[in-house]
């Protein structure tokens, strides 16, 4: 993002790490059997920046949430491969028409201060999830049940919450409208329970260590801000007999070669990710702990559509698209694996992909269909189009859009100018939509469904920074959004998203994947689409 | 000389208030707020966190406010470390970048007087030539390449040091951040104390002194040093301002959780409290390593008199 990413970059040519290799194993993985456990059961993760808060209401961003996985359990759980399972919940029940879900608690399950968990805690929880002093941000995660935004925006009391303990074990939650993909919310960190009396005496304290009292499979033991986090077995929780680890660390990994360093020098079991630039040296010496799977995420470039050039432009739109070579784009600059992509939803659960009808054609098929559609809309080599490409500073947006700029020069003669904005500044020019014509941008999925994909380009939405409204479109998901039908659901989203690589009012490049470093003594490493792990599942074997 | 640090000290404080009014304003001025998000927040839920923060007051009452704050030694809460208070964000950070920085700084100062001092005696010999361009060197490689040098050679491929973190706190892990942040410092050290011993030694009082055929040792040491070391200690104010406030690019290399990355952090995130509390700091460091290198004139200059 800043210093760390020049530095890098420094890095690179002057090569530092272009000689050398690991050390050999002295003696095999897992001892004779290759099952055999180490003594000494402890996880070091790299986790990327240092996470803004552990407080499961008040956190936000990739690294607090997976510190929180292994702090919290919610109702829901995932299971290693990221299917959703029961967590503090053994069972519940639907009733008929989707809106009312009944949980029952596991009588066992205990906070790591011994105090049984009880449907009165999840009530208590929820309600300070959504009440506006908590200062959540992520308040729209419990947006399906019911009253639950009128309560965030402070227009209802908190007790209005559709949430209520019907005896000690068992809780019912009301929803708005159906949500079939509801279970996979009650996993994230916004409807974890707190400890109500903890909560309540230390108040914006309770992320502390001594404060904390939690409900997963580990409690906080220390937290030094910017050097590590520290969580240690709870041995108070539920399934503690089947956890393997008993000491977790997290470390704040912010600059990758750095990161990369302190895996070499074996003061990491996983690393959060790699520096892409070294992914060739890495291929090359560490590919046993190289590991690289499928992300639910989307990288694309957004046109303005309410200003010219690209407003009611749909066959510039379509040339720009056309005109990237995306394989060019994943196999010469991103280089880590990530897919080609012609279609909006990365590959979710329960849904199939829909592509530009383009994605079978070949490159030299596409750009001549892309000269064609630029002629169309009036550019040529005497006139041609004069655009800019906005990209929040990064080293990799920049050379993905410098890439991009001298596709369009050589196959149409565009004329990009590239613009860089430091990310706050950047979120501003865009969503003010003004000096933008194209913007680069990704979208990482918050639940496993296409909907969290679909939902972008909606009009009214927030995170819809092209102008794109499609009445269509609209319609598509507002039905795809009560259809309780789980066939028909995917259907009209497959529908919808057939809409937009129709009217494209963003060009999807590529479907991210979540490529880390894992010592080959890892054991119990699942990776999934949504790249969430929990230490309970891990073990390390004997080295 | 109790006097006159007072009345530095007071003088200051008009200095402290523009430093403090000049970040205030120039930081909310930036375009991007410290809620901007890629999901951006009902308008609702904004308003209200706002509010929680006393954004949505004028801004001259936001900065009463914030003056009021610092006279009870308030920095108020961060906005993105949202379970810690500036202030308790500064005090964990800063006797880690003390610790690093104030060691770094010692190494240097032995290293660079010593090598300053070897150059300018045996000027225009190898020995000269060969601090000079180690001393080049030192200042044209950034830290940012001789950081991950240092942990390629010592960590990865000798395993004699940590590659990064803080550890248990043991000195194994300060090792190589302190040589990384010391080495341009050493660096830059040498080259004033050669320059100036090499005029001190040019000096009448030094003739005179050899003249009386006094050991060179004892020249050097007695009558030289203190007065070449005058441009070292005027560099040494701001220079150990700096580097016990920590620095980013080593932080960020090493892991180590000093003050630097709160300031860039800060300043990145729109976190308008942290990025104030971090300013103010440095600001009072700056202002106090100022007055005491004009004391130390004094201590060193028999010229300076203080009253």
């Amino acid at each position: 993002m800043n210093m760390n990413t020049f530095a890098a970059s420094v890095l690179v040519t002057v090569g530092l790490y272009g000689c050398g290799a690991e050390t050999d194993q002295a003696e095999p993985v897992g001892g004779a059997s290759g099952l055999e456990l180490a003594e000494e059961q402890v996880l070091r993760w790299g986790n990327g920046a240092e996470p803004g808060s552990l407080d499961p209401h008040r956190t936000q961003g990739v690294p607090g949430s997976n510190i929180g996985r292994d702090l919290f359990e919610g109702l829901m759980s995932e299971a290693p491969d990221g299917t959703v399972i029961a967590g503090a919940a053994e069972s519940w029940e639907i009733s008929d028409d989707g809106r009312t879900y009944r949980f029952s608690l596991r009588p066992e399950a205990r906070w790591s201060n011994g105090d049984p968990v009880t449907a009165d805690d999840f009530v208590y929880s929820l309600r300070r999830s959504l009440d506006p002093a908590t200062l959540s941000n992520y308040t729209f995660i419990l947006n399906p049940i019911l009253n639950a935004e009128a309560v965030a925006a402070g227009e209802l009391p908190t007790s209005e919450v559709g949430v209520r303990a019907l005896d000690t074990h068992t809780l019912e939650i009301r929803l708005e409208n159906i949500t079939p993909y509801f279970l996979g919310l009650l996993t994230h960190s916004a409807s974890y329970p707190v400890h109500p009396p903890s909560a309540e005496a230390h108040g914006n304290q309770y992320a502390r260590p001594g404060n904390m009292v939690s409900n997963g499979a580990y409690r906080l033991e220390e937290w030094v801000v910017q050097s590590h986090v520290k969580l240690v077995r709870n041995e108070h929780y539920w399934d503690n007999g089947h956890t393997t680890i008993d000491e977790v660390w997290y470390y704040p990994t912010e600059d990758q070669t750095a990161e990369l360093s302190r895996f070499r020098a074996g003061e990491l079991d996983l690393s959060n990710a790699i520096p892409k630039r070294q992914v060739d040296w890495i291929r090359e010496n560490l590919p046993e702990e190289l590991v690289i799977s499928p992300y639910l995420g989307t990288y694309y470039f957004g046109f303005n559509l309410t200003r010219p050039p690209f407003q009611d432009n749909p066959e510039l739109r379509r040339a720009l698209a056309l005109a990237v070579d995306r394989d060019i784009i994943t196999g010469q600059v991103t280089n880590a694996g990530e897919v080609p992509a012609y279609g909006w939803v990365p590959p979710v659960q329960n849904y199939t992909g829909q592509q530009m009808p383009e994605a079978a054609w070949t490159q030299e098929e596409r750009v001549e269909e892309a000269r064609r559609l630029y002629a169309l809309a009036g550019y040529s080599e005497e006139n041609p189009l004069r655009t800019r490409i906005l990209y929040n500073t990064q080293e990799d947006h920049r050379r993905i859009a410098v890439a991009i700029a001298s596709m369009w020069k050589q196959t149409l003669g565009v004329e990009v100018e590239i613009l860089n904005q430091e990310w706050k500044v950047f979120l501003d020019t865009r969503q003010q939509k003004i000096e933008t014509e194209l913007y680069r941008s990704g979208w990482i999925g918050d639940y496993n469904d296409a909907y969290t994909f679909a939902e972008l380009f909606g009009s009214g939405s927030g995170l819809n920074h092209t102008g794109y409204s499609s009445p269509d479109y609209d319609r598509l998901l507002r039905e795809a959004s009560a259809e309780g039908d789980m066939k028909r659901r995917a259907e009209l989203l497959q529908q919808a998203e057939r809409v937009l690589v129709e009217d494209l009012p963003i060009m999807p490049l590529y479907f991210y994947v979540t490529a880390r470093l894992v010592r080959p003594w890892v054991g119990g490493y699942t990776p999934n689409i949504m790249d969430h792990h929990r230490s309970q599942n891990f073990h390390i074997l004997k080295h | 000389m109790f006097r006159y640090a007072t009345r530095r000290l007071l003088g200051a404080l008009p200095t402290l208030l523009i430093l403090l009014a000049l970040a205030f304003f120039l930081i909310r001025v930036a375009p991007g707020g410290p809620f901007d998000a890629e999901r951006a927040l009902l308008p609702e839920i904004e308003a209200n966190l706002r509010a929680a923060y006393h954004l949505d007051e004028p801004l001259y009452q936001q900065f009463g406010r914030y003056l009021w704050g610092l006279l009870q030694a308030d920095f108020g809460p961060s906005f993105q470390y949202r379970d810690f208070s500036v202030t308790e964000l500064i005090m964990t950070g800063f006797p880690v970048s003390l610790r690093l920085g104030g060691s770094a700084m010692a190494l240097a100062l032995l290293f660079g007087i010593t090598a300053g001092s070897i150059a300018a005696l045996r000027q225009n010999t190898r020995a000269d030539y060969a601090v000079m361009s180690a001393s080049m060197t030192g200042i044209s490689i950034p830290n940012f390449v001789m950081a991950p040098l240092l942990i390629l050679v010592f960590a990865v491929y000798l395993g004699w040091l940590p590659a990064g973190g803080l550890g248990d706190g043991s000195p194994r892990n300060m090792v190589l951040p302190v040589i990384a942040l010391a080495l341009p410092q050493i660096a830059y050290i040498s080259r004033l104390t050669r320059g100036s011993m090499i005029e001190v030694l040019r000096s009448n009082f030094i003739r005179t002194a050899r003249a009386q055929g006094l050991p060179m040792r004892k020249i050097v040491l007695r009558h030289a040093l203190k007065p070449a070391l005058l441009p070292v200690v005027s560099y040494l104010g701001p220079a150990t301002a700096a580097v016990i406030t920590g620095s980013v690019v080593i932080e960020q290399i090493f892991g180590v959780p000093g003050l630097g990355r709160f300031f860039v952090q800060g300043a990145l995130n729109r976190d308008y409290t942290l990025v104030m509390g971090v300013v103010v700091f440095y600001g009072v460091l700056i202002i106090v390593f100022n007055l005491l290198v004009d004391l130390a004139y004094a201590w060193l200059d028999p010229k300076v008199k203080y009253s």
